[in-house]
């Protein structure tokens, strides 16, 4: 994938080595006002988005792997949340946790699997392993189908908070999203995340020198799809249902599509990305034809002129890190 | 008559013939993906949106000009063909020196453009097309009634996939192409076109696409969604084929044929899934595919 | 004073059209599928008929005035859900319908319960929305998949096709069908001689049609939708099926598939809807406003429907003088009166919120029996009303106790 070259090494200034921070408070400042200027539903819904997109890009802009089936991890994640809150009786707390449980052990299953292959063979088995699992959960009982899991109920957080209040699940929905934002900027400038970065730029380096790439990619793997399961298992108690839409190749592709839109190996890329399509889709929803045209029109566009994204060619053009 | 499984084997040589037949679509599919994906290095995923142009073109023709399906068979592929040389130059000449990804990207991209397209000025839900006269009607074979038109369909197949292979393995034309991908610089010192090469070789691939398009539209539905339910599964085929082979393409294609309808008879709500189990195992023992050339 | 004024906006009700009635302002959201499988059952067709609803009823009350909006649900629960939400809460819509999409009806159904707002399915199959799964605010319209498995099936079983083999989409959908339709065969004193279960968005029947085939069944139940029913049938017409002497019953067919399918590919096709176009001349006529705005398309009874049920809401929202912001009070209203419109006829609305009127037994014609374009079916049989639809008690609706 193409690199933006280090902007540290030409021009050190106050203003870039602090610009993630920067971003971030903006970032924060924003989301905090938005349920007073918007409709809420619709912020919570693209903040879930937001983390499955940055949990994506953590595969693709940091580690070089390109995953073509992620939906597995969100729509199973928000699958087994919604049914151990319906059926179960879980407080939200408890089902997140199953959902995101439920991802973490996807991940390890189909990432280990996955692993042992590059670049588009790595892609093609991601998406083999997630048209299976789309297949079994068409035919499951418990997934109810084409129907979905419907009247999710949001519970009381903790036993406390009724989250059927919109504000106070939106507050729980910023924390969520925020802890797994940090958490993602946390993994990348570690160590960790120094070597997931040397094992995109020249693998066989990274070997030569000692480092065991494979249990760093599947440790990488396993993060991404469970970080991707937080995102939907919150986005089943937010909007109440789970469906089939969650797990389906098209919702892959999307996530793809955000990433790739906001700036693919940003930090704040994805964010920006999964707001721009969700804001689309639902400004376009009136005139519902052109959608998948414009949708592709814009794929189109990004390869061809924007292929650093929204936030890529911002941070280009201004020499800084975001 | 005797008994396999359970299965009495009358109904079963009926399903491994029709097996064939789907295998014979698959193959046909697979090869211009294989093509284009072996001699460019480009990873078509407008190849299902472009099957779907081969059989609205054909359809269209059927409306404009009164020229039924023998004629579309030929006329379709070629007007198909060449949006994919448009799309070839205005397009995806500027990513080859880009990881395969940014393709991928690319014509998944288009295929949307295309899709949309499609059903913003036809609708969903599919338009009529119904098979020529001269192929209606069908044999009785004993243990099944063969339509003539499915036999028609596994005979152009075979034809059209043998003389691609032909023609790539075998004849100069063929030895150029593989070249200029091997050393583009090296085969353009000896003064081929190779820019031209690749463009006609892309426009090829489209061309069989919509040649498949065609050969389909009498019997499945029209509709703009057609080649978003198919690409998923030809790319299995052409990843388990092996990548770059175009005979791994061929075999693969009616191998998985047999495979599908068997399971269709066995195990019939698995058949969906059974391409993808099978592609996961053999892209985890041998990646290149069964006959691939790298890995 | 006020007491001649009751008796005025109440003469006025019931003239249907007085002058001097209560200003009643409303705004409807119609949520289709404007853009993928069911556009054309649905979609445009639906906002099309909508606004043909608003402008007769204004036409008769110039007291009314009806905003309307529309939007495309995409097929997914989550899109629908969230422009229910959005609707009710923030652009305050009143009254959502039409929403083929079962999945995408339920939730819609719980949002409209949620805020106690008002929705009219007349897109959508599920014979749960007036089962375990109705609540007082919504009301299924048109038609559901217990009315086409008994339609269809005894109906089918009366004229002779008492042996039956069935293709079922392998999802709970297809389950459903496949389970009232036998039931029906099998009431009506029919046999089931086997059947088979096909992936969801399948290419190729040819496998299964052959074992369709080799059954011997008299009648091949098609337990699918959407492309897969027009698959099915295209390539049953390439095996000769029809013409080997059994017949297709298709049990969720719209006139838009048989005009995709053609009708030397879908003749002999037998079906049940609760309207056709080309029915009596009040259809006929409708049809032709209908297409100024959908030109080269055929009315589907969803579209129907949706004008039918706008049709009602507004005579409700004139009884109750304008109030309209308690959807559960609108609704027993609009339970409480009986329907009437030029489309559907006569009908009643039950407590369960399952609008019943008469269903149609219908046959694809012939190519040579098919006289212009849209001459699609022969009426073979109707199914009154009280027979038409699930008894009220076989339902489990929690509203209807005992």
């Amino acid at each position: 994938m193409e690199r933006v070259v280090d902007p540290l090494a030409k021009r050190p200034s106050v203003l870039r080595a602090q610009s993630e921070t920067i971003g971030f408070v903006v970032m924060v400042v924003a989301l905090v006002v938005a349920p007073f200027v918007t409709y809420p539903l619709f912020v919570m819904q693209a903040m879930c988005f937001a983390l499955f997109a940055c949990a994506f890009n953590l595969l693709i802009g940091y580690v070089g792997l390109l995953s073509f089936g992620h939906a597995l991890y969100f729509g199973w994640a928000s699958y087994l949340s919604a049914y151990s809150a319906k059926a179960w009786g879980f407080p939200p707390e408890l089902a997140i946790l199953t959902g995101t449980a439920t991802a973490a052990i996807c991940g390890l299953v189909a990432g280990s699997l996955a692993i042992r292959r590059q670049g588009i063979y790595f892609a093609m088995i991601t998406l083999a392993l997630a048209q299976m699992m789309y297949f079994f959960a068409l035919q499951a009982k418990f997934t109810g189908g084409e129907d979905g899991i419907q009247a999710v109920p949001r519970g009381h957080l903790f036993g406390i908070f009724d989250l059927k209040n919109e504000m106070t699940m939106y507050a729980v929905v910023l924390v969520i999203f925020l802890a797994g934002f940090l958490f993602i900027y946390r993994i990348i400038h570690s160590p960790f995340g120094e070597v997931l970065k040397a094992i995109r730029e020249n693998e066989t380096r990274a070997i030569s020198l000692g480092y065991k790439t494979d249990r760093y990619k599947l440790v990488a793997f396993v993060l991404s799809a469970t970080l991707a399961g937080v995102a939907g298992a919150t986005k089943a108690i937010v909007l109440q249902l789970a469906s089939l839409t969650d797990v389906n190749w098209p919702m892959s592709g999307e996530v793809v599509l955000m990433t790739l839109v906001g700036g693919l190996g940003t930090i704040f890329g994805p964010v920006v990305g999964a707001f721009v399509i969700l804001v689309m889709q639902f400004k376009l929803a009136p005139i519902g034809e052109w959608v998948l045209v414009i949708q592709g029109a814009i794929f189109v566009a990004c390869v061809l002129l924007f292929r650093r994204g929204v936030i890529g060619e911002i941070a280009h053009k201004l020499r800084i890190r975001l | 008559m005797f008994e396999i499984f359970g299965i009495p084997s009358t109904a079963l040589f009926g399903q491994l013939l029709i097996g064939l037949i789907n295998g014979s679509f698959y193959a046909l599919l697979s090869l211009g993906l294989a093509v284009i994906f072996g001699m460019l290095n480009i990873i078509n995923f407008s190849h299902g949106a472009q099957y779907m142009m081969g059989a609205f073109a054909a359809y269209l023709i059927l409306q404009y000009s009164g020229l039924g399906y023998w004629p579309a068979l030929i006329i379709a592929p070629i007007l198909v063909g060449i949006t994919g040389i448009l799309v070839e130059r205005f397009f995806l000449q500027w990513l080859y020196k880009l990881d395969h990804l940014y393709g991928l990207l690319l014509t998944f991209g288009l295929a949307l453009i295309f899709e949309g397209v499609a059903r913003n000025y036809f609708g969903s839900a599919g338009l009529p097309y119904t098979v020529p006269d001269s192929l209606r009607g069908g044999l009785n074979l004993g243990f099944m009634f063969l339509p003539n038109y499915r036999a028609w369909v596994v005979a152009a197949s075979l034809v059209v996939c043998f003389g691609t292979w032909f023609v790539i393995e075998r004849t100069r034309l063929g030895a150029y192409l593989r070249a200029a991908t091997e050393n583009p610089t090296l085969v353009r010192a000896f003064g081929i076109n190779v820019p031209r090469m690749i463009t006609l070789t892309y426009g090829f691939g489209v061309a069989l696409a919509a040649f498949a398009g065609v050969m389909a539209a009498p019997i499945y539905n029209v509709s703009p969604q057609m080649g978003a339910e198919l690409i998923i599964v030809v790319f299995a085929v052409v990843v388990i084929g092996g990548m770059g082979s175009i005979l791994g393409a061929i075999v693969t294609g009616f191998g998985l044929g047999v495979i599908e309808g068997l399971t269709k008879v066995f195990f019939p709500e698995a058949s969906n899934t059974v391409i993808f189990v099978i592609m996961a195992i053999v892209l985890l023992v041998r990646p290149a595919g069964l006959f691939g050339r790298r890995a | 004073m006020r007491r001649f004024m009751g008796l005025a906006a109440l003469a006025a009700v019931l003239a249907c059209g007085g002058a001097n009635a209560q200003q009643v302002n409303v705004k409807i959201g119609v949520l289709s599928d404007m853009s993928s499988l069911y556009a054309d059952i649905g979609g445009p067709g639906s906002v099309a008929a909508a606004k043909m609803a608003i402008a007769d009823f204004t036409k008769d009350h110039p007291n009314v005035k009806v905003e309307l909006i529309s939007g495309d649900h995409q097929n997914k629960p989550d899109i629908g859900s969230q422009i229910a939400n959005q609707w009710f809460d923030v652009d305050k819509v009143d009254l959502i319908i039409d929403t083929p999409n079962s999945g995408v009806a339920l939730a819609v159904s719980q949002v409209a319960n949620q805020k106690n707002k008002i929705f009219i399915v007349s897109g959508a199959a599920a014979s749960d929305l007036t089962g375990p799964k109705c609540n007082a605010n919504t009301i299924h319209w048109t038609y559901d998949t217990w009315m086409l498995a008994n339609g269809t099936g005894t109906a089918i079983v009366k004229t002779g096709g008492d042996s039956w083999f069935f293709l079922t989409s392998d999802y709970a959908f297809g389950h459903a069908l496949e389970r009232d339709t036998m039931a029906a065969v099998e009431k009506a004193g029919g046999k089931v001689l086997g059947k088979v279960r096909h992936p969801l968005n399948t290419n190729d029947f040819s496998s299964f049609l052959l074992q369709a085939q080799s059954s011997k069944a008299k009648v091949i139940g098609l337990a699918n939708a959407g492309g897969d029913t027009i698959n099915s049938i295209k390539q049953a017409a390439e095996f000769g099926i029809v013409k080997g002497g059994q017949s297709l019953a298709g049990l969720l067919v719209f006139a838009s598939d048989v005009a995709a399918l053609g009708l030397p590919t879908a003749q002999g096709l037998i079906l049940t809807e609760t309207w056709y176009w080309d029915m009596n001349d009040a259809n006929r006529a409708w049809t032709k406003r209908w297409q100024q705005e959908r030109q080269g398309k055929w009315p589907t009874m969803i579209h129907a429907g949706v004008y039918s049920g706008i049709t009602h809401y507004l005579k409700a929202a004139v009884a109750l003088k304008g109030n309209v912001s308690d959807g559960k009070a609108v609704v027993a209203q609009m339970k409480s009166m009986p329907t009437d419109d030029p489309l559907f006829g006569k009908g009643t609305i039950r407590p369960d919120g399952r609008k019943v009127h008469p269903a149609y037994l219908l046959e694809v014609k012939k190519p040579s029996d098919s006289k212009y374009p849209g001459d699609f079916y022969n009426v073979r049989a109707t199914i009154p009303a009280d027979q038409a639809f699930r008894p009220l008690k076989e339902g489990n609706c929690p509203l209807v106790s005992g």
